[in-house]
């Protein structure tokens, strides 16, 4: 039995009948990084929120979702929202949009501990910290006191993969965690990513754009286009001989931007080729 | 914030003097000679440019325009708006209570306003594109088209007439003031809703409600935060209902006898009272200002990016 098991996951738009994601079967094996790849619009956030069961009212998903044993799809709301942070954790591509705008960060992180342990805040600060300091947020009861705004990117970034060290799910959800950030604060959230994945030794799905970033985190990957997996299999089989024309296109597509960036920096960072 | 309070006060200050100035400016360039107006009103027969220029003197009408703003200007800081041209008492010894009369209407009439707007909105913007938020934006369509007058008209001819429950006129009681809210409530909620759905759903759409959400949140904690960001729009929109509800209770005020602003002005145009007519628009203007004062106020208290600029 795999964490994670999808099984014939079928999302469509009830306000206008179009099918966002076609009969879509996978799964995640313990420990180990799925990968999502695929062109803007294929259905690659629609994937991760249909397993967080957090679409909008209107949208209609089927299909089964088996999670350690469990089938997601048939669970009350309730018990899905305590899964929610503490097993499944996700973690968004925009962390300056992901805090609540009028209150400082540490509120939304307080309520989430509070939901989850009960814990006070003291308990809270304490535990916050030490994941705060591990993520190479220095100063973590000053910034838990500061707006969204006064962060940055990155930061917020990191704050999101802090609370989910502390939360320790089994699966976390990364939806393009790095597309909005610079090289350095790319680089900065992958090794925490990294880093998460090694203390929990848990499993991950990550959504990227960025075919260096799934080559470093992924073990398995699937391709998705117009909302359908067009192509599997474990992350050298994909780099190495992709079947399909659009994975070609797409692993040729990303070596000739890589081979660009590297004669524009001259070799540089290397956060490709580690 | 003290000091972003402070400075948002001393940005009102030449904004009034500048609205003082146009009232002032506005009121003289009428065509009339107010000492023609005051004879009129006081019932002199045969008026004669002797006498004329006699009551231009005692009006102090014959110094020069800036000389006479400057002293009106200042003793309107005292609240002294001068006297009126037709009952010769001074301005404000009607103009207070009135406004009272009406400023009291018009808080009432706002709170009621503000809940029923926020309540609605809410509850549209969970039922978003389903029935009740379609019945309810249907029916306050239509009643944004009523006009206040026949609305009032026909509450007062049901519930005081044909039930007989509640007084029809004037202001006894709390009881004389449910009509009157009645009636405002429901011309204004049906407009000022929209702006808390709208609100409400593209904060609904946000990425900090998906991850509130992803966090395991329950939905009451949601709801706040949503509310916190939803408010912060409408929050000025409701601070600016309340100058635009004081200037505008003139046809509630006549159907219900209230003896507030709107009836006390409506004669004073009529009379072309203008020592009245500038007193009420000065202190009109004065509770535009104030209101989009606190309205910034309020929003930077919620919103702390804002505190940062002005
Ligand atoms: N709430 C929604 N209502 C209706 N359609 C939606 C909704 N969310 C997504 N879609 C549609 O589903 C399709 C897939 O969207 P999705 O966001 O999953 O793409 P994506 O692969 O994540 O793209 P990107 O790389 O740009 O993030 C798109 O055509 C989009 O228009
Ligand atoms: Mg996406």
């Amino acid at each position: 039995m795999h964490l994670l098991e999808v099984q014939h996951l079928h999302v469509t738009d009830r306000h206008t009948g179009s099918v966002l994601l076609r009969d879509s079967s996978f799964h995640v094996k313990q420990g180990s990084c799925l990968a999502i790849v695929g062109e803007s619009g294929s259905g690659k956030s629609v994937t991760c929120k249909s397993i967080m069961r957090l679409h909008k009212a209107w949208i209609r998903q089927t299909g089964e979702i088996w999670f350690k044993g469990e089938e997601l799809s048939a669970l009350p709301e309730r018990q899905m929202r305590k899964k929610r942070g503490k097993q499944l954790a996700m973690i968004l591509q925009h962390g300056m949009r992901a805090f609540d705008p009028t209150c400082v960060i540490g509120v939304q992180i307080g309520e989430t501990l509070k939901e989850h342990y009960g814990w006070s805040r003291a308990e809270i600060e304490a535990n916050m910290s030490l994941a705060m300091m591990s993520v190479r947020l220095n100063n973590p009861v000053e910034l838990m006191n500061k707006y969204p705004h006064q962060l940055s990117g990155g930061m917020l970034q990191r704050v999101m993969i802090a609370l989910a060290f502390v939360l320790e799910p089994d699966l976390i959800i990364a939806d393009e965690p790095t597309t909005a950030l610079d090289t350095i604060a790319q680089f900065e959230v992958v090794e925490q990513l990294i880093a998460l994945r090694e203390r929990m030794n848990g499993a991950m799905i990550l959504v990227s754009h960025d075919l260096g970033i799934v080559r470093r985190l992924a073990d398995d990957i699937i391709v998705m286009k117009d909302g359908e997996i067009v192509e599997r299999g474990s992350a050298n089989v994909i780099f190495s001989a992709a079947q399909h024309a659009y994975t070609q296109r797409l692993v040729e597509a990303n070596r000739a931007l890589n081979g660009h960036f590297e004669r524009l920096k001259g070799g540089g960072l290397g956060l490709v080729e580690h | 914030m003290g000091s972003y309070i402070s400075r948002r006060i001393a940005l009102s200050i030449p904004l009034l003097a500048v609205i003082s100035f146009l009232t002032f400016l506005l009121v003289n360039l009428s065509p009339l000679d107010p000492a023609e107006v005051v004879l009129q009103a006081q019932g002199v027969p045969m008026i004669t440019d002797e006498l004329l220029t006699q009551t231009k003197q005692e009006l102090g009408l014959d110094r020069p325009f800036l000389i006479r703003y400057w002293h009106w200007a200042l003793s309107c800081l005292q609240l002294d708006f001068g006297h009126s041209y037709v009952t010769g008492q001074p301005v404000w010894s009607q103009l207070g209570p009135a406004f009272l009369h009406t400023f009291k209407l018009t808080i009432v009439s706002a709170a009621c306003m503000i809940f029923f707007s926020i309540v609605l909105g809410v509850i549209c913007a969970w039922r978003e594109g389903k029935l009740l938020d379609r019945s309810v934006r249907g029916i306050s369509f239509f009643l944004t088209a009523i006009p206040s007058y026949w609305l009032g008209a026909m509450l007062v001819w049901l519930v005081a007439v044909k039930l007989d429950w509640l007084p029809t006129s004037g202001m006894e009681s709390y009881r004389s003031y449910i009509l009157p809210v009645m009636v405002l409530t429901i011309s204004y909620a049906s407009i000022y809703f929209r702006f808390v759905r709208s609100a409400m759903i593209s904060n609904l759409n946000a990425d900090y409600v998906l991850y509130a959400r992803a966090c395991g949140l329950p939905e009451k904690k949601v709801t706040v935060h949503l509310l916190r960001n939803s408010l912060q729009v409408a929050i000025s929109v409701f601070c600016m209902a309340i100058p635009v509800l004081l200037g505008s209770t003139v046809v509630v005020e006549n159907i219900f006898a209230w003896p507030g602003l709107g009836s006390l002005t409506v004669n004073a145009i009529l009379s072309r009272d203008f020592p009245m007519i500038q007193a009420y628009v000065l202190v009109l203007a004065a509770a535009f200002v104030v209101f989009n004062a606190l309205a910034d106020v309020l929003q930077a208290a919620m919103n702390p990016k804002l505190r940062k600029d002005l």
